[in-house]
């Protein structure tokens, strides 16, 4: 793999999965091993019309070296990088594996410009005092950006905690603790969200056993009742409610819910069957992520 | 040695089998639900609420603040939930512990969310003077759902919330409060919450006790207004829940929401008018 040598310096395997950039002019060269700005592409785009079917934005994965590939990529994506259309659309999202040497598995998720850190330590020797006879313990971390950590960061530790212990199959290591540390590099919308997914793909790279991936997908709604997916921070100041899910992967179903303002029972619905069908492609992007990363060889 | 001790989650298996739980409750029933307002006299509202055992007692202070200067008209409403040693053997004296936290953050997120009073109201002069609403709901027995009971709690203190009458002297600019002109505040909506236990990732009980919540695999606990709108579903992991399921809890959640309301209409239409 051409760019994996660029990259891959140091020795350590990573894997880039990303999606094009969101200005829309940059993407990510394999041969030159940076972003280069792509005039001639975007010109193309513009020919291409685009249409205004809202598409879901999943990181394709499909990065490696060849042009057509890309501008064929390119063809199915949608144009401008501004303000989303109304309908569903996830922002563009980028993950990568493996990037820190200490913790047992880590991963940096990237969703538009939110971007978490998770490191994942375990499992480990835990104290006599949270030790569980039978199965693991489960431990969250959640950093802030900026300042200390207060009462919402704990509020948010037990909803990933309690996500991660419905899914991690504790009961394969009784007695030890696992501990998941989540730091917020950026917060630009769906900050859950991300946390959930980073989580995921960490506890993934620690090679922790679970009975099924899950991932984070927010919706907002606005004042006359449409549906966004993954909004941004400032669809969320001004949307009348948003609702994080985590969803699991085998049958979809809802393993965490938290929800901010008011909505009507059907909305619920309707945005918890909108999540689910966004979480199809979440799902893939992990699969096609992992896949190119363990094809190396 | 009692089998409940040994294999408690066996012991209640036997029972949901039948459709119903140790303490004879059916698996969609609550437990007898006690209100008393007005017993604190040193607060400006306070209430005592008693589902089954769980014991939750609120009391409303109000004090004068400065508004935010991001919102110059509104006041402040601050939870707190105490969780001491006394409700349960499983907290220690000290800093708040996570359940508290996450309590205290879970009565935040109602207030603001259903915006059961407006903030606007609380402001008595605009950039300069505000009332800040401290509610601390104190836990005196913890035996399960204590969301439910506090956030009752807190509805039928906010009710019972008398503020007296201030105005600024516009010559010293000092507030002038008159403690014998008192108000109510102005509660919008009434929002009530639900709780429920996922038992072997299928069934669906409502009103849980604790050792019921410690062998549950997931809670749920939904809060509705009256007109049948969502403020919170707060789903802190656990089980997975089809869309199907949550519709029933839905359902129970309108049901409790009337049965609480008559609750407190009753409550409050026997208080002496003051």
């Amino acid at each position: 793999m051409a760019f994996l040598d660029f990259r891959g310096g140091s020795g350590r395997v990573q894997i880039v999965s990303k999606r094009r950039a969101t200005c829309g002019r940059h993407s990510w060269s394999p041969r030159v091993g940076a972003c280069v700005r792509r005039t001639h592409l975007v010109r193309k785009r513009a020919l291409l019309g685009g249409s205004n079917k809202p598409r879901l934005h999943v990181g394709s994965g499909a990065m490696e070296g060849a042009m057509q590939t890309e501008s064929k990529i390119r063809a199915d994506s949608r144009t401008e990088p501004g303000p989303r259309g109304p309908g569903c659309s996830l922002r563009h999202f980028a993950c990568e594996q493996n990037l820190l040497s200490r913790p047992d598995g880590s991963a940096s998720f990237l969703q538009g410009d939110t971007s978490v850190l998770a490191g994942v330590y375990g499992p480990a020797e835990v104290k006599i005092s949270k030790e569980i006879f039978n199965k693991a313990t489960l431990e969250v971390i959640l950093r802030p950006k900026t300042g200390l950590p207060g009462v919402a960061e704990k509020s948010r530790e037990r909803l990933i905690r309690n996500t991660c212990e419905a899914v991690v199959l504790g009961a394969l290591h009784p007695r030890t603790s696992i501990t998941v540390v989540l730091q917020v590099v950026s917060d630009a919308g769906s900050l859950l969200a991300c946390c959930l997914n980073a989580a995921c793909m960490a506890l993934v790279d620690a090679g922790v056993p679970m009975r099924a991936l899950f991932c984070g997908v927010t919706c907002a709604l606005d004042s006359d009742g449409t549906l966004m997916l993954d909004p941004t921070a400032k669809q969320e100041k001004e949307a009348r409610a948003v609702l994080t899910f985590a969803l699991d992967s085998v049958e979809r179903k809802l393993l965490m819910s938290t929800t901010k303002g008011l909505y009507s029972d059907a909305e619920l619905q309707q945005c918890l069957a909108a999540a689910q069908t966004a979480s199809t492609h979440v799902f893939r992007f992990y699969r096609e992520s992992l896949q190119r990363r363990y094809s190396k060889s | 040695m009692s089998f409940r001790t040994v294999e408690p989650l066996e012991y209640y298996r036997r029972f949901l089998k039948e459709n119903c739980r140790p303490d004879g409750r059916e698996l969609g029933e609550f437990r007898t639900t006690t209100v008393n307002v007005g017993s604190i006299g040193t607060a400006d509202g306070s209430s005592l609420v008693k589902l089954g055992n769980t014991t939750v007692i609120c009391g409303i202070k109000a004090e004068f603040g400065a508004p935010p200067t991001d919102a110059p008209d509104k006041g402040y409403v601050v939870p707190n939930v105490d969780l001491s040693p006394l409700c349960s053997w499983r907290f220690r004296s000290g800093p708040p512990g996570e359940e508290a936290q996450v309590a205290s953050q879970f009565i935040a997120d109602v207030i603001e969310n259903s915006q059961i009073i407006q903030k606007e109201d609380l402001c008595i002069s605009s950039g300069k003077l505000a009332w800040v609403l401290y509610c601390d709901l104190i836990c005196l027995n913890h035996d399960g759902n204590i969301l439910d009971a506090c956030t009752f709690a807190l509805l039928a203190a906010l009710k019972n919330v008398q503020l007296p009458e201030v105005t600024i002297n516009e010559e010293t600019a000092l507030a002038e409060v008159n403690l014998k002109k008192k108000s109510y505040l102005n509660i919008r909506t009434h929002p009530v919450a639900t709780s429920f236990a996922v038992f072997d990732d299928t069934l669906l009980i409502v009103d849980p006790t604790e050792e019921e919540e410690h062998l549950a695999t997931g809670t749920l606990t939904v809060v509705m207004d009256e007109e049948g709108k969502l403020c919170c579903l707060h789903k802190p992991g656990g089980s997975g829940l089809t869309g199907a399921k949550l519709q029933d809890c839905m359902s129970r959640a309108v049901t409790r929401h009337k049965e609480v309301k008559k609750l407190m209409d009753e409550v409050f239409k026997s208080m002496k008018p003051k």
